[in-house]
């Protein structure tokens, strides 16, 4: 200790850290009050705004997807069923680097570069933190087994069990119920953000499109609290959702698997209708593909194979296909000449297997080159005399004659419930000025009596027809559904404007089905060959329809060349003739006759319809 | 031999013996003791429901608890004269330690705060310094005139920025402000003039941009930053404040109940069993139970302070005296920065959060103030 400092004064510093003490004693009162008040403030004063924050965090509200409803056949067949898949998802909150989980995710179960793709594109789309995203549909028992072994290793990634719809009949429904897959960008815009908030796939096509709202059901919500890594722990409150409508369908699954038999390796297309309320009974079209790939995404490769296939699978020629219809037209052209008076039951022609107009030197000739010789309309529907019909159509006019068709549906879309189904055309005078800017030629109708020119008809519309036609005259629209499963006859099918064909002459409907028996079952009749030995009696009219070239006459390659350049063969027919079951359209593409190829499918699904099944539902009662 | 034959003066011994003589042989204040088990159990309570329900974390705690307390009890046998004589020589090493930290520390995130001595656990000199820098401050300053002359207040200021700065470059600003904050109060105990306390926070706040832009990394910016505004990034460096507020503003009155809290229960509430603790406090016990916590801190700082007037020489009042009112610091520190007062520094609050390192230098400093105040002779050295 220096000398030039003071000597310490023991009390003096007593008094001194007294005195700092007391000051110390008060700075640490007042911090404490500092957060005494800090706290009050939290804690009392804004109280409810940090509890609603509180809650707000820890409380969700989740949607529930509603069941989808199931579709069944007439008889309670299942043909849209949902089945629980396993997607391996990924929450990309929990993952540390994607492109490292995708070759940690790739040494363990396949993944394609395509898969990798539209998760990337998934990924974009907003959703909500921790919300998981798919990478991979479908494990199979293998992968998923493998995933689990591995799931430590695989930070953010993790089996999902979902329902997806599955069609049990694949290939036999695609073209009649159509199918679902998953929402895209653009249907989210469209379709109801509240209702489908939990749901994953959509109508896209067919019945699974068009009761899109009744199948789906109503969404249900859960109140839940969750961890801050989204993990749900416990429900708080719930809505259940109200699961979407089961479908009964006017369907009958067994024949439409055996016209898939019967229509095997052909390009072609059956629709059978009940003529008593024009359910459909069978809608098929070939060749066709599984709507299972469909469901939970389809891979490019198999998409494009379908998409480039010569034979068009995707393309629906029961509904979409347009031909022209050909002689099955002459049932009802003889009908609207007899009540307008174009002609009479009477009046017969000396056919020599041409007709020329006066003033024209085009030759219209017969299909027979000798021409069938003296004929009247009875004769000229059995036999399917082409000059006979010439006379008529140009003497009946194209207005009559399209006022006629019009009656039983061609020229539009009629059914109830299946939209994507096209309107053909029925031409008249309008339309030749709109559409080819030219006035109707007298050549025009004489074409358009035997089908062909400028008129087409799906084979929907076809059998519609020939359904009204087997009614005689009373209309029923084409639908699918029969019934939903609470038992209500669905609301949002599509008002029934077609109304019953009123003739001048009604008794001419039992003559024109008369004729079309002669077709079936007497011994000039086209079609006698699939009339013969039948156990009951068939009203029928066959077709064959010049091959102008449809949509995809572009894709033709050269060995394919000839055999599509063939003619279409179509038939129509309903039997039995006086009491009707069924009234079938069959067309095949490049079929060649009429007779030949379509009325042999056309007997066969009458057989089905009329004896092959009714047979066996007695078998099955009698074993049991 | 003298200084033996004072301590145990048979008529002292008397004079004492009303109040509890086994704890005064132990050497050991019991009302202290009583408040410090008492906290102790409190903050193994908060931490079971803290840490998730987790008998792990309070079983580890609780094996700390009674490490850190046989370490006060040893602390508390050691006569202050005994601290007082090596305060330098302890001092030293520190700095030297310090030293080495920045040369050959280990540590994460960025910081080097381990040192790593072969043969010697892995140990963190910082926390050494919290006590040894109040006891270097104490040890000069009781050697000189008191109050302080300006030149005694600069040589402390000296002894005390030199490991400051040593931490701060480690970086760690939470501690670095805790060992200033205890060798200023030694300096102000010691009766520094209001004018030179003046003068120094008007240089502290004309020296703050520079402090900014020269010393402060990023993450400490961010952390001033994120403190001023924290909805600027509510999912980043924002989001533990939030969250926390939240936590403290939800449990009201009277809380949402033991393990009820659904902010720390839910894992919302990040660091929930370390730093942020008092949130979990604050949400299930409500702001009856966040008094009731600072009423049990404000009776140890009360019972310290007792202690540190009682004490017998200006060396170990000034120690006793800076070292409880450190512990406050902590608590304010911690509770301030959880509920938004203040930046996100690194304090944990004390013998509550999880942690051992903080336990343990706070139970020495306690060991070394029931040393000042078991450790009396009938005459005032």
């Amino acid at each position: 200790m220096r000398h030039s400092q003071p000597l310490k004064d023991p009390n003096r510093e007593k008094r001194i850290y007294a005195f700092r003490t007391v000051i110390a004693l008060l700075v640490v009162a007042i911090m404490l009050a500092a957060l005494i008040v800090r706290m009050y403030d939290l804690q009392v004063e804004n109280h409810e705004h940090f509890q609603t924050l509180s809650d707000k965090n820890r409380m969700q509200l989740r949607s529930v997807s509603p069941t989808r409803g199931l579709i069944y056949d007439r008889n309670g067949v299942l043909l849209a069923d949902n089945q629980p898949i396993f997607s391996l998802v990924v929450v990309p909150e929990q993952v540390e680097s994607l492109e490292q989980m995708y070759l940690q995710v790739a040494a363990i179960v396949s993944l394609s570069a395509d898969e990798i793709t539209s998760f990337k594109r998934r990924l974009k789309r907003s959703r909500r933190p921790y919300q998981s995203v798919v990478l991979k549909s479908n494990l199979d028992e293998t992968e998923i087994a493998r995933v689990e072994v591995r799931r430590h290793e695989l930070e953010g990634v993790e089996v999902q069990a979902e329902l997806a719809r599955y069609y049990p009949l694949a290939e036999a429904t695609s073209h009649s119920l159509g199918y679902v897959g998953r929402i895209n960008e653009k249907e989210l815009k469209s379709l109801d953000v509240k209702n489908y908030s939990a749901t994953r796939y959509v109508g896209k096509l067919g019945v699974e499109k068009f009761y899109e709202s009744e199948l789906h059901g109503t969404v249900g919500f859960q109140t839940v609290e969750a961890n801050a890594s989204n993990r749900v722990l416990r429900v708080l409150e719930s809505v259940a959702p109200e699961p979407g409508k089961n479908l009964y369908l006017h369907l009958d699954a067994r024949l439409q698997l055996r016209i898939m038999d019967m229509l095997k390796g052909k390009r072609a297309a059956v629709v059978a209708i009940e003529p008593s309320s024009g359910g459909v009974l069978a809608l098929v079209s070939t060749p066709s593909y599984d709507p299972n790939l469909f469901v939970t995404g389809i891979d490019h490769a198999s998409y494009s194979a379908l998409r480039d296939s010569l034979d068009i699978p995707l393309f629906n020629r029961a509904l979409r296909g347009q031909y022209p219809p050909g002689s099955t037209i002459k049932p009802i052209v003889g009908l609207g000449g007899l009540d307008v008076g174009a002609t009479t039951k009477e009046y017969s022609i000396m056919d020599y297997g041409r007709y020329q107009l006066k003033n024209d030197k085009r030759i219209y000739r017969d299909w027979k080159r000798q021409g069938h010789g003296r004929m009247d309309l009875f004769g000229a529907i059995e036999e399917s005399c082409d000059v006979y019909f010439y006379e008529l159509a140009f003497n009946m006019g194209v207005d009559e004659m399209s006022r006629y068709l019009g009656f039983f549906g061609f020229g539009s879309n009629q059914s109830l419930d299946i939209s994507e189904a096209r309107s053909g055309i029925l031409p008249d005078r309008d339309w030749k000025r709109a559409i080819r800017g030219l006035p109707w030629f007298p050549g025009d109708s004489l074409n358009m009596g035997i089908g062909q020119g400028f008129m087409l008809s799906t084979p929907l519309q076809l059998a519609t027809a020939t359904a009204v036609l087997a009614n005689r005259g009373k209309w029923v629209a084409p639908r699918l559904l029969r019934e939903t499963g609470d038992g209500s006859i669905v609301l949002s099918q599509r008002p029934d404007t077609g109304s019953d064909v009123e003739l001048n002459k009604p008794e001419n409907w039992e003559y024109i089905v008369d004729t079309m028996e002669a077709v079936m079952h007497s011994k000039k009749g086209t079609a006698r060959g699939s009339g013969r030995k039948a156990a009951y009696r068939i009203a029928g009219k066959t077709g064959t329809a010049q091959v102008v070239g449809i949509a995809q006459g572009e894709k033709y390659d050269a060995e394919a060349l000839a055999e599509r350049h063939r003619d279409h063969a179509l038939y129509i027919g309903f039997a039995p003739a006086d009491d009707p079951k069924i009234a079938v359209a069959v067309i095949v593409e490049n079929g060649g006759g009429g007779s030949s190829t379509a009325a042999p499918i056309g007997r066969a699904v009458f057989d089905e319809w009329l004896v092959n099944l009714p047979l066996e539902e007695g078998g099955v009662l009698d074993e049991s | 031999m003298s200084r033996d034959f004072q301590r145990h003066m048979p008529g002292m011994e008397r004079h004492l013996g009303r109040r509890a003589s086994i704890f005064y042989r132990l050497h050991l204040d019991p009302v202290m003791l009583g408040l410090l088990i008492i906290l102790c159990f409190v903050g193994l309570f908060i931490l079971y429901s803290a840490s998730g329900q987790s008998w792990e974390h309070v079983e580890k705690q609780a094996i700390r608890f009674a490490l850190a307390f046989t370490v006060m009890f040893v602390f508390a046998q050691f006569d202050p004269v005994f601290f007082k004589r090596w305060s330098p020589f302890l001092f030293v090493m520190g700095v030297a330690a310090l030293a080495g930290v920045m040369f050959f520390g280990t540590g994460a995130k960025g910081a080097q705060r381990w040192l790593q001595i072969p043969g010697l656990p892995r140990f963190q000199p910082s926390e050494f310094m919290k006590l040894v820098v109040p006891m270097m401050v104490a040890w000069y300053l009781s050697k000189r005139y008191l109050p302080p002359s300006l030149k005694s207040v600069a040589g402390a200021l000296v002894l005390i920025m030199i490991p400051v700065f040593m931490i701060v470059k480690q970086p760690d600003l939470g501690t670095s402000i805790l060992i200033a904050a205890a060798g200023l109060f030694v300096l102000l105990f010691a009766g520094i003039s209001w004018k030179i306390v003046g003068a120094f926070v008007a240089t502290l706040a004309a020296f703050a941009p520079i402090m900014w832009t020269f010393v402060m990394r990023d993450y400490q910016k961010q952390r001033v930053l994120t403190f001023l505004d924290p909805e600027s990034d509510p999912l980043g460096s924002g989001w533990n404040i939030i969250q926390s507020k939240t936590a403290i503003g939800s449990g009201g009155w009277w809380g949402k109940g033991w393990l009820e809290g659904t902010q720390s229960q839910l894992n919302f509430l990040p660091e929930s069993h370390t730093d942020f603790i008092i949130a979990v406090c604050a949400e299930e016990f409500g702001f009856v139970g966040v008094l009731g916590l600072l009423f049990l801190y404000l009776l140890i700082v009360l019972r310290g302070l007792h202690i540190a007037v009682k004490a017998q020489d200006s060396y170990s009042r000034l120690l006793a005296g800076s070292l409880i009112l450190t512990f406050f610091v902590y608590v304010f520190v911690n509770i301030g920065m959880v509920s938004g007062l203040l930046p996100v520094v690194g304090v944990p609050l004390p013998l509550v959060s999880y942690g051992g390192t903080s336990v343990v230098t706070l139970m020495s400093a306690f060991g070394v103030m029931m040393s000042i105040h078991t450790h009396r002779t009938m005459i005032s050295r």
